[in-house]
């Protein structure tokens, strides 16, 4: 029972940077433009929120920081992409590297640095629940944001006006030219908005999570929250259940390793790996005909053209 | 309209590795400027520079800043000599150029740092028979040719004695152990944290949780996480960057002992000791024998090992943190005499492996030759070795 409580405590204190920056991704990609800079955009958040954490002394304007540098990082994508017509595949992974130079560059000074951190704290009652309150409600205020965040944004694309407009960029785009909207505004809008969450994941594993500032720190989770947006067939609040499973899958093996069960430790450490293909094997083409047709035409090799 | 935009996503591709490339630039830095030493014929005699080239930056905490910071000190014991350093070199031919660089600029020493950095230094040890390169941590295969060797530092023995003080320290009798990969030096390190701890404590044990990845700190973090939920009340690993454990073992309320830096500053409260790196002596050691022309065939054109036995560990034992004890500090200073004499060693038989049977045979102690391929875990240690 133990090992389930602790494998799923993980999952959500693990998962939590996966939610903000799969959430950040399935608005970028509602709206016909798919990010492979999420990982860029999370390093930049991490680095920002530390920066801003050790200099202010306040986590939550390293949290405001992280947000801004992530957006930043997006937005430099959004012009590319958007604006300048680029291969939306190239232009991420331009975004990822420039990102992975500049915090190199400039977060050297911080890897010995220490901060004010989040702290975790239980909430009254809720963390007495039995199973349920260890693994929900004892956690940093950055967990408890999402719970609350991920939610909202579920409700903004689907049931405002703003929601609409983005999600018929990404089925649509000429409707909205129809009704005299500017597609690229609305797409620079959501590309950014898709990095600012993708920051503040960042910065929950280096303020939250870690307490710590290394270079290339997001070890390719900005590339499984990418991935987690199929999976999640672009739902916010099916990206919950997914980030959550990848949180666990990272969580289990060190789980099974300290309670001395002999799994081969490289075994244990492809896991979510194997996760990633079985999910996708499985779902196949039903997940990409869920896709938001603009962004099909990005799979099929063709950038959309508003 | 299709080439504007491969033209955009190539001029974004050449912008962005131009700023990469940018950030990681080897820059080669100069330092006093000397004169030229009398020429013997000897190789490696008669530069006016000494080169050293890191795979990493000079400020990681770790590996990597301790090279530097030796390099200077080797400068402070040679002052005619122009110290050269270039820092984020890769394993690769690029190494080579860098070296050659180095050797166009007067440098008869080279000190090639990573262990991948071998095949580059013996390519520049091959083109340049007056030049002597060692290189710190990988081993020549056969026998090494008069103007290479290596050299590295017996880590175990200083992570037996931080051993002794989380024996001393732990309530609970469970120490936490994160590591990388097991790889030999790592598995000597454990079995040598645990012999230590039961020295002074027969009921410790030591769990171990594996990253695979020598630096990412989110991992690390979930590691020290289960480590706790176990009970642990001492942390230590083995990871390139040390940081994010210690935060966990120190906001958890628990004992720490570091590797490779001095961090007792994260933990204030839970820092026992660690194991660290301190190069300078064993640098100024190698060039002194470089320089008077006695290098070939000495004991560094070899792939040289030492340990309190044999000379300068360029491993030491850090600061105690505030709560070891007068008595435990006595006994670590003990322990580490006799780790330095004929009869001491961590793995003085008899060892028991994990599953009890016997590793080494009562009163035999192993070579650091031996102990160099240690590929299993001794009785004490919970967790288990990929097949």
């Amino acid at each position: 029972m133990s090992i389930l409580i602790d494998v799923a405590t993980g999952g959500v204190r693990g998962g939590t940077s996966i939610l903000y920056a799969g959430v950040g991704e399935t608005v970028s990609e509602r709206s016909g433009v798919i990010n492979l800079g999420t990982e860029g955009s999370m390093l930049g958040g991490a680095l920002a929120a530390y920066v801003l954490a050790a200099e202010t002394g306040n986590p939550w304007l390293g949290v405001l920081g992280g947000a801004i540098a992530g957006a930043v990082l997006s937005s430099v994508h959004g012009v590319l992409v958007v604006r300048r017509g680029a291969n939306q595949f190239a232009s991420g992974l331009a975004v990822l590297f420039l990102a992975l130079g500049l915090t190199s560059l400039f977060g050297a000074a911080y890897v010995g640095r220490t901060i004010t951190s989040f702290q975790n704290y239980a909430i009254p009652i809720l963390s007495d629940i039995p199973v349920l309150g260890p693994i929900l409600f004892n956690h940093d205020p950055l967990v408890y944001l999402s719970y609350v965040v991920v939610p909202v944004v579920w409700y903004v694309l689907f049931r405002t006006r703003v929601g609409l407009l983005i999600r018929t960029a990404g089925e649509r785009s000429e409707a909205l030219t129809v009704h005299g909207f500017k597609v690229k505004n609305v797409r620079m809008l959501a590309v950014t908005v898709g990095g600012l969450f993708a920051g503040i994941g960042g910065a929950h594993l280096s303020i939250a999570y870690t307490n710590s500032w290394f270079e290339n720190m997001i070890a390719g989770r900005g590339f499984i929250a990418v991935a987690l947006v199929i999976f999640a067939s672009w739902s916010p609040l099916r990206v919950f259940a997914g980030a959550y499973l990848f949180g666990a899958a990272l969580a289990l093996g060190p789980a099974l390793q300290a309670r001395g069960f002999g799994i081969n430790q490289f075994a244990l450490h492809v896991i979510p790996f194997v996760l990633t293909l079985v999910v996708l094997a499985v779902l196949g083409r039903r997940t990409i005909s869920a896709a938001p047709a603009e962004l099909k035409r990005v799979f099929e090799n063709a950038p959309p053209d508003p | 309209m299709q080439h504007r935009t491969l033209k955009t996503a190539f001029a974004a591709l050449v912008a962005a590795s131009a700023l990469v490339l940018a950030a990681c630039t080897p820059a080669t830095d100069g330092t006093t400027p000397g004169t030229t030493a009398d020429a013997s014929g000897a190789p490696g005699t008669g530069g006016t520079a000494i080169g050293f080239i890191t795979v990493g930056p000079k400020d990681d905490y770790g590996y990597n800043q301790a090279v530097i910071e030796a390099s200077v000190i080797v400068g402070e014991a040679f002052p005619d000599m122009q110290i050269l350093t270039a820092e984020n070199i890769p394993e690769d031919d690029s190494a080579v150029a860098t070296m050659e660089q180095m050797i166009d600029r007067g440098a008869k020493i080279i000190f090639a740092t990573s262990y991948g950095h071998l095949d580059a230094a013996q390519k520049v040890a091959a083109a340049h028979p007056d030049v002597v390169v060692v290189q710190q941590g990988n081993a020549i295969a056969g026998e090494p040719g008069a103007n290479i060797g290596t050299y590295f530092g017996t880590v175990y023995e200083p992570m037996y004695l931080a051993g002794i003080a989380a024996g001393a320290a732990t309530e609970t009798n469970v120490l936490g152990y994160v590591y990388a990969f097991p790889i030999p030096q790592t598995i000597a390190n454990i079995n040598a944290f645990i012999r230590g701890a039961q020295s002074v404590n027969p009921e410790a044990t030591v769990v171990t949780v594996s990253t695979s990845s020598w630096c990412d700190p989110a991992a690390q973090r979930e590691a020290a996480n289960s480590l706790l939920s176990q009970g642990a009340d001492v942390l230590t690993q083995h990871q390139d960057c040390t940081k994010t454990v210690i935060d966990a073992a120190e906001a958890a309320g628990v004992y720490t002992v570091g590797y490779h830096a001095d961090a007792s500053e994260l933990a204030p409260a839970g820092w026992l000791t660690g194991a660290v790196w301190d190069w300078g002596p064993l640098y100024v050691d190698i060039v002194e024998n470089i320089t008077v022309g006695d290098f070939t065939g000495g004991p560094f054109n070899a792939n040289y090992r030492v340990g309190y036995k044999t000379g300068t560990n360029p491993f030491v034992l850090a600061g105690y943190g505030p709560s070891v004890s007068a008595e435990t500090i006595a006994l670590i200073a003990e322990q580490q005499a006799w780790l330095g004499s004929d009869e001491g060693s961590p793995f003085l038989g008899p060892v028991l492996a994990q599953d009890g049977s016997e590793a080494v045979a009562d009163g035999v102690i192993p070579s650091y030759d031996e102990l160099d391929g240690m590929n299993y875990f001794v009785a004490g240690v919970i967790g288990n070795l990929a097949n």
